[in-house]
């Protein structure tokens, strides 16, 4: 231990007090350097990450969502629209004494109290920047009355929104879908960046399938905002790119008038023009008018829609799989032909029945007492089950089967629409995996005429139709006819996809089996005569009733005694002009009764509106075409339809 | 003593000959620096710069006066103003009790201020006035009479609470004994037992939101909207200010109000982000000038008191920037205590200047007012 100083001493004390001094210089130096690695660190080294963090602070990506891509027929009528909705907004931070505000507001227009309850909750949810809709549609009367008393209403100003609107309600409704509120499942699936400000998305239909067409390409707006969050200046922004109007290659007036026609049935209309596989009609009974959905449909409603027994969500024409009776028969004839197993002239005795051989099941022919000696023209155009019977059976299913998808049939046409279903062509190892089953004989024979496990869409007749109507050429159905990127370029048409040709061994085999379907409708003895009288072209078709319910072995059908659900359906399928087809199309009505009595009268019309109102359309004057629209009385929502249809072909008329 | 009143030329004169030109250059250039700062820190707010610039008046004659305070006299007053610092202290204590939460000003008529503030100048300086009587090196019960004068304040401001004000009086009392010649092995001994302390501290002498702090130090992220929103904050501000700095006025996080205290205990996280390191570089080097010039002058002390208040005075000046400094980069817990002389605020600036007032005037020759 130092020696102790006992005396008080001026110049020890100094000493101590210098050397004392240099340790602490030394200690504070060692400290302020520490800290100052610590500066270096966060100026230097993370500098980077913190100007991140910084930017993450400040800077606000606002989004701007593009503006939806129209959707047009092919003749330039608006099928969806953006309709432009002016609404009361609000933001919080702006008002002054909100509930003395609303109630005076409420005094002024006409506000439900449901309307300010909504208003408040979501206020308490959102930032006191961003503006609350208290009011939707306002109408022009309630913006001025609003605009002249707004100095009374700080913090409150009318905004103009963007609303997805069917002009036409619920005609060509199944095909076009709709747009509703971006939910969940969508949110998983989207691409956040480009739906960061979008608040609706296509559901079903072409809206659906086009979504991203559609849509367009978001833009924002990047702003600097405070810790509070209120903005303060933009830093840049990029607009938005709207997405493409479409152009269908559906017409609506054949749409209209199929939908008209099967206004009393349920059942589904397609049309195609066999040349390029453009859908002209595709109709859906009984149909939904697609505005109900865009902002969110209410509980009452999509209940009695979904409730409703004759389920008009469903689109029939792509996912209606009936049973397409004897629609098919002269895709039969043709595969029998291009196998060898039938030929255009020999000729078959019929009996009122088939029976496999050691069989003693009776495949009873429609007409009892049998079509005696027929060949394979008259087995088509009077229907004759027991040709296609033993057509089928001689074939054996495996062949059968295969010649029959070469139509389409059992697989997806690929049509660009969403939800197509593929129906079923059946073979025996589909029995096998579905039933574990054997496949009988007899299942092959009622294939033949369209029945048994065999099922087809609407659009699958009607591309069938086409198929044979083109001779065999295929294209793929499509619906989208031409886009327009911008309203100042011009439209850019969808080339159609060819696919691989049905080949046949003979080249006369498409006439000896199209000759069968004219005679249906202009033979003196075809199935659908009636149907084709006066027709001031000639046209083939293929009248078809499926069986929705078995008969027994010795009993027979009598409509009367069946409840409406187990009556036959009524199928036609048809194209024309019958030398060069420019429309091909197929009518399904729903226990409706035969093929000859109802649907085969509505193909016909769907023909004559097509084919004689377009090839004269110039000459037809405007109090013609008014008459066209017949019962004008019974379908006055339809009626309503075609007046504003009428009025926005003056306006918009746009030919691709 | 001639009995002639002295003429003003004279006293201008006496003044002059006791101000040390250096410091005040010095902390003429920090001033200015810090009210550059606080301009943008207030966000240009025409208000606080006034009051600001009365702060700045009043404790530029503060100093002016202190600079004419002799040691001698100073070690004399030092039990009466030590007296009195402690008596306020207990008084706002009662009137804190008396139901009005936490108090810390004093009000005398239209001028508030913090009693505790006192205490930054009156411990050392009783501290000092009683080692200045005794031999040094301290035996045993000097350095106890003396840790009893230092921990009386100190927990009557801890009571308070402000843990800030009390570390800064704590120190200026505890360097008082450490330059009275503390020895080696009690200064480790000390420090020893403060490491051994601090977790029984931590658990059982702290508030519930002073342990936060501490915890928030070493996990900001853990509370992000909470306690550690500051320190987020504040070295977001510092790190993206860089090497250059985003420029005066520019500081994203201040200006925008994302830096929360900005005007106060955090305005080193403005000039940070303002002027980046190169910044800092300029503003640490005028604060280690500071220190030193203190530490320089504080050895030119005429007696053993003059020194120890000088030395005190000056390591105290660091303890509040390292203090501030370093809980505003994230690396000490957050305890209120300003930057030193930039940190709006006119009570911690007048002590401040008073203290450099002091310091300057520790070398006068004593007694100049006996003959």
């Amino acid at each position: 231990m130092k020696k102790r100083v006992t005396v008080k001493s001026e110049r020890e004390e100094y000493r101590l007090f210098r050397s004392r001094a240099y340790v602490a210089a030394g200690f504070i130096f060692v400290a302020l350097a520490l800290v100052f690695v610590r500066l270096i660190y966060l100026q230097i080294n993370s500098y980077e990450h913190y100007t991140e963090l910084s930017k993450e602070n400040y800077q606000k990506r606002v989004p701007i969502p593009p503006v939806r891509g129209l959707i047009y027929d092919r003749n330039g009528v608006l099928l969806a629209g953006n309709h432009i909705e002016y609404v009361l907004e609000a933001r919080e931070d702006g008002i002054i004494n909100r509930d003395n505000a609303l109630k005076r507001l409420m005094q002024l227009l006409p506000i439900n109290p449901q309307d300010v309850y909504k208003f408040k909750q979501k206020q308490r949810v959102n930032s006191r920047f961003q503006p609350v809709v208290l009011r939707k549609n306002l109408t022009e009367n309630e913006i001025a009355i609003f605009s002249a008393n707004r100095f009374r209403f700080p913090g409150f100003k009318v905004s103009v929104r963007m609303q997805r609107n069917y002009p036409l309600g619920s005609l060509a409704g199944h095909l076009l879908g709709y747009v509703g509120r971006i939910d969940k499942k969508d949110l998983e699936k989207l691409d956040k960046y480009e739906y960061s400000g979008s608040t609706h998305i296509g559901k079903s239909g072409i809206e659906k399938f086009y979504e991203t067409r559609l849509h367009g390409k978001a833009g924002y707006e990047l702003r600097e905002v405070d810790a509070h969050g209120k903005p303060q200046i933009k830093l840049e922004d990029k607009a938005p790119i709207a997405g493409e109007d479409l152009f269908l290659s559906i017409d609506i007036e054949l749409q209209l008038k199929a939908e008209e026609l099967l206004k009393d049935y349920n059942g589904a209309v397609v049309a195609i023009d066999p040349r390029n596989g453009e859908v002209l009609a595709m109709a859906s009974m009984p149909a939904y008018d697609p505005n109900l959905f865009v902002n969110g449909i209410s509980y009452r409603d999509y209940n009695s829609l979904r409730n409703n027994p004759d389920r008009p969500l469903y689109n029939r024409a792509l996912q209606g799989a009936y049973p397409p009776g004897s629609t098919i028969k002269p895709m039969a004839a043709l595969s029998g032909l291009n196998a060898g197993v039938v030929t255009p002239t020999r000729s078959l005795f019929a009996k009122g029945f088939f029976q496999i051989p050691g069989n003693k099941h009776r495949f009873r022919c429609w007409k009892k007492s049998g079509h005696g000696h027929i060949s394979l023209n008259r087995a088509i155009y009077q229907s004759c089950d027991v040709y296609f019977y033993d057509l089928a059976f001689r074939m054996g299913i495996k062949r059968y089967s295969a010649a029959m998808k070469k139509f389409g049939f059992g697989q997806k046409t690929g049509i660009d629409l969403p939800h197509e279903r593929s129906a079923l062509m059946p073979s025996a190892e589909w029995k096998r995996k579905r039933y574990d089953k054997f496949w009988y004989p007899g299942d092959t024979v009622n294939t033949g005429i369209g029945q048994g496990y065999f099922t087809a869409t609407p659009l699958q007749l009607a591309f069938a139709t086409s198929i044979i109507a083109n001779h065999g050429r295929k294209v793929r159905p499509h619906v989208l006819r031409a886009t327009r990127v911008s309203r100042n370029l011009p439209e850019k048409l969808v080339t159609p996809e060819r696919l691989p040709s049905l080949g046949v061994t003979k080249l006369s085999y498409w006439d000896d089996v199209i000759r069968g379907m004219v005679n249906v409708v202009h033979g003196a003895h075809g199935t659908a005569r009636r149907a084709g009288a006066g027709a001031k072209y000639r046209f083939a078709g293929k009248t078809g009733t499926a069986q929705v319910y078995s008969i027994a072995q010795n009993k027979s059908y009598n409509a009367s005694k069946l409840k409406k659900k187990l009556h036959d359906h009524a199928l036609f399928v048809a194209f024309a002009p019958a030398n060069n087809p420019r429309i091909a199309l197929a009518v399904i009505a729903e226990n409706a009764g035969g093929g000859s009595k109802v649907a085969a009268p509505i193909a016909r019309q769907l023909l004559d509106t097509y084919l004689l109102s377009t090839d004269n359309k110039k000459n037809v004057k405007k109090e013609d075409k008014a008459d066209l629209k017949v019962n004008q009385n019974d379908y006055s929502p339809l009626l309503d339809n075609v007046n504003k249809l009428k009025k926005i072909n003056k306006n918009t008329t746009i030919r691709p | 003593m001639n009995n002639d009143s002295p003429n003003f030329v004279n006293i201008f004169l006496r003044w002059l000959v006791s101000i040390d030109l250096v410091l005040v250059v010095t902390l003429i250039m920090l001033l200015s620096l810090g009210s550059i700062t606080l301009f943008s820190a207030t966000g240009e707010n025409s208000r606080m710069m006034n009051s600001h610039t009365i702060h700045l008046i009043l404790a530029t004659i503060a100093m002016l006066i202190a600079t004419q305070l002799p040691s001698d006299m100073l070690n004399r007053w030092s039990v009466w103003i030590y007296a009195f610092g402690v008596l306020v202290l207990i008084m706002v204590l009662i009137q804190g009790s008396m139901g009005k939460g936490a108090q810390r000003w004093l009000e005398l008529g239209s001028l508030r201020f913090q009693p505790a503030e006192i205490m930054k100048l009156a411990v050392p300086m009783m501290v000092a006035s009683y080692f200045s009587k005794r031999i040094l090196p301290p035996n045993f019960k000097d350095i106890f009479v003396a840790s009893i004068l230092v921990l009386v304040p100190m927990l009557l401001i801890v009571k308070q609470p402000d843990l800030g004000t009390a570390l800064l009086v704590g120190s200026a009392g505890f360097f008082v004994i450490y330059f009275a010649g503390l020895s080696w092995k009690w200064l480790i001994a000390t420090a020893l037992t403060a490491m051994v302390a601090a977790p029984l501290v931590f658990f059982y002498g702290m508030h519930d939101y002073q342990r936060q702090r501490v915890l928030t130090l070493f996990n900001p992220e853990a509370d992000r909207l909470g306690s550690g929103y500051h320190i987020i904050q504040s070295t977001i501000a510092i790190g993206s200010g860089g090497f250059y700095g985003k420029g005066w006025l520019k500081g994203d996080q201040s200006r925008l109000d994302f830096l929360p205290e900005r005007h106060t205990d955090f305005i080193f996280a403005v000039f940070g982000e303002e002027f980046g390191l190169l910044g800092n570089m300029i503003l640490f080097s005028l604060y280690l000038f500071i220190i030193w010039r203190g530490l320089y002058l504080a050895t030119k002390g005429q007696d053993t008191f003059a020194r120890l208040l000088g030395g005190s005075l000056s390591l105290t000046f660091f303890i509040y920037l390292l203090v501030n400094t370093g809980m505003v980069s994230g690396v000490l817990p957050v305890v209120g205590v300003p930057l030193p002389l930039i940190s709006y605020g006119g009570t911690s600036l007048v002590t401040l200047m008073i203290a450099f007032g002091l310091l300057m005037g520790l070398r006068r020759r004593k007694k100049w007012y006996d003959e």
